[in-house]
């Protein structure tokens, strides 16, 4: 039901348009325990979504390897479902074939038909099954981009920042969710944010990355029992330690090279 | 009779505006409801007035037409033929009206109508003074709405026919037009080499009108209703496949990333991301290829066919019969409304995911 993921010294450098070099990644390595649950935080800019694409097999990396269950990561896999930071979803399809879209791609909708169901209802969307993605808000289309995700049985799920764009309560709700869904999947997830609070309540290990070039400063566990309690006095020591490891990342003199 | 309903239309508004300011008098109070249906109704009542009171200035002579229906021949001149179109047209604005009484969205949109439709019936009776009753008109050039239901009296059948044979040579040339411009436009959008050889070739013959092939087509190919059929499946083709490969083009990225992490291949990319995608570009090109078949159509008709209404329009200017000119031009507005309408019912049905979008 869950992978364990190796990511092994990986490089990922870009051209901009003029034509200079961005280093989005830098000797980047990382191993994620089967049925973990990973989060990556950072400001903007500091390669998480590249590494989100790496893993996913969407981009390859310029050197150093990425394997899964001690595989190679070549291509895109159902194994590795994936939602994106927004949008995403086909705007062409209801709410209840973007979900079943998986099943018809793979050839097993005619077998798998009843999970349709099963899943709309998990994400809590009945009633919206014949909607279209500009009729329902983007906490649910997230819903539904989870839920479209997670209806392949993958082994690992990446998470780009999928509550970035919604308000407060919405988001708690879906972290609740994404939560829940874990428990009853068993399936490696790997979520990117840039929430500190959202990365203490869910995940058991905290990844911190930093850009310029982007790389991984800092992995902080999380030994707490769930449910979490947001005004916990350990949660918010947490909190508090992961916050000043920011501020001194930021204190540190910038290269002159970068602009 | 116009003048009596306008101020009976002000009349209650006024009213009603002193008593209860926060009730507006509107299509949602039957009374109004009512008015508007006359109002609708009253422009053919006149222009039944008009035709049956007005006086006929002399030399004109009309025919008689003898008309069988179920085995029952009826002789009607061709005022008679006019009165009984603006009965028909006063039964079905009646029945629109009726039906409208009873849906309060419909009713909306009746009332709204009104105005325009009771200014057809005015147009109409106006027409009929000046093109028949007092003959203001030259003629033959402009025959008053009673000549040109002759044309239908007279030549029926015949019309009919050119109809058909219009209808068949533009379902034949359009789809193939729409099967081929998709088809080509797909594989334009979807393979770089593709476009490269081929879309530079459709960018420039795409500018030019379909028509001016037709000595090619004439000469090339066996007859000439193939050579019609070529001619818009040309204008049709080029059109469409240059905004299908446009839409394929478009698709964003991440949209192909989505559909390949749950499982699709290069063919279910095509058919399930790339053309779905690219549906509201395929029916900008449809709609406005299909103006322009329209055009080639007529044009083509005009310039060597043995049938068709452009054809028709021909023959009968050759013999100054206008109103059989005008009779076609209403038969090609009506019909090439028809087809407009069908294709926009299809588009909505097909685009049906995009309803509201823009408008957010
Ligand atoms: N396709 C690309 N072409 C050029 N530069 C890119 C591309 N994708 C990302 N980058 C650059 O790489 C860096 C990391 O980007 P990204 O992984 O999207 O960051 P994050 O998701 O953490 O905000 C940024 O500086 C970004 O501008
Ligand atoms: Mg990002």
């Amino acid at each position: 039901m869950s992978s364990s993921i190796s990511i092994n010294g990986v490089n990922r450098v870009y051209t901009d348009a003029d034509g200079n070099r961005v280093e989005a990644l830098h000797d980047v390595s990382l191993d994620i325990k089967a049925g973990e649950f990973i989060s990556i935080i950072g400001p903007s800019g500091c390669g998480k979504t590249t590494l989100l694409r790496l893993i996913a097999g969407l981009d390859k990396p310029q050197s150093g390897e990425l394997s899964i269950d001690d595989s190679r990561i070549k291509d895109v896999s159902t194994e590795r479902g994936y939602v994106f930071q927004q949008g995403g979803l086909f705007p062409w399809l209801t709410v209840e074939n973007n979900i079943a879209y998986g099943l018809k791609a793979r050839g097993i909708f005619k077998r798998d038909k009843a999970k349709v169901k099963d899943y709309i209802s998990m994400v809590g969307l009945e009633g919206f099954e014949r909607s279209y993605p500009h009729q329902i808000s983007g906490g649910m289309a997230q819903r539904v981009a989870i839920a479209r995700a997670l209806i392949n049985d993958p082994k690992a799920l990446l998470l780009d920042e999928p509550m970035g764009a919604l308000d407060s309560f919405t988001r708690a709700d879906l972290q609740d969710k994404i939560l829940e869904l874990w428990k009853k999947q068993g399936t490696t997830m790997i979520l990117v944010t840039h929430d500190i609070d959202e990365a203490i309540y869910l995940s058991d290990r905290i990844v911190i990355m930093t850009p310029r070039p982007g790389k991984i400063s800092s992995i902080v566990n999380v030994d707490l029992p769930r449910p979490r309690h947001r005004g916990g006095g350990e949660f918010l020591a947490l909190r508090k330690s992961i916050l000043e490891f920011f501020e001194l990342a930021q204190a540190q003199p910038q290269p002159e090279y970068i602009i | 009779m116009d003048n009596a309903a306008a101020l009976e239309l002000n009349a209650p508004k006024t009213a009603g505006e002193k008593e209860k300011p926060e009730v507006n008098w509107g299509y949602r109070h039957n009374g109004y409801f009512a008015l508007k249906l006359l109002l609708t109704l009253s422009g053919f009542i006149i222009a039944i007035i008009v035709n049956i009171a007005f006086p006929q200035k002399a030399a004109v002579e009309f025919k008689t037409y003898t008309l069988s229906v179920f085995g029952l021949n009826i002789d009607l001149t061709i005022n008679d033929a006019y009165i009984f179109v603006l009965a028909v047209l006063m039964l079905i604005y009646s029945t629109a009206g009726i039906r409208a009484f009873f849906v309060k969205a419909r009713r909306k949109i009746y009332c709204k109508n009104a105005a325009f439709r009771f200014a057809i019936g005015v147009a109409l009776a106006l027409w009929d003074i000046g093109g028949t009753k007092l003959q203001w008109f030259a003629q033959p050039f402009f025959p008053g709405p009673a000549q040109v239901i002759e044309a239908y009296l007279a030549d029926g059948d015949y019309i009919v026919q050119n109809t058909l044979y219009s209808l068949r040579l533009y379902a034949a040339g359009f789809s193939c037009g729409v099967i081929l411009g998709v088809g080509t436009g797909i594989l334009i959008g979807w393979f770089p080499k593709v476009y490269y050889w081929v879309f530079p070739v459709l960018k420039i013959t795409g500018v030019v009108p379909a028509v001016a092939w037709m000595p090619f087509a004439l000469t090339l190919l066996p007859n000439s209703f193939t050579a019609a059929v070529f001619l818009i499946v040309i204008c049709a083709w080029f059109q469409i496949a240059f905004l299908t490969a446009q839409g394929i083009q478009s698709t964003p990225k991440q949209t192909y990333e989505a559909a390949r992490i749950l499982g699709s291949g290069q063919l279910g990319l095509i058919i399930h991301v790339a053309i779905p995608h690219a549906m509201p570009s395929i029916f900008t090109g449809i709609s406005s290829a299909n103006a322009m078949a329209f055009t080639t159509l007529v044009m083509s008709e005009m310039l060597g066919q043995p049938g068709g209404l452009g054809y028709y329009i021909n023959q009968s200017k050759v013999w100054s019969a206008y109103y059989k000119v005008l009779a076609a031009i209403v038969v090609m507005a009506v019909l090439f409304s028809l087809i407009n309408h069908f294709i926009g019912i299809i588009k909505k049905r097909t685009l049906r995911w995009q309803e509201g979008v823009l408008k957010k």
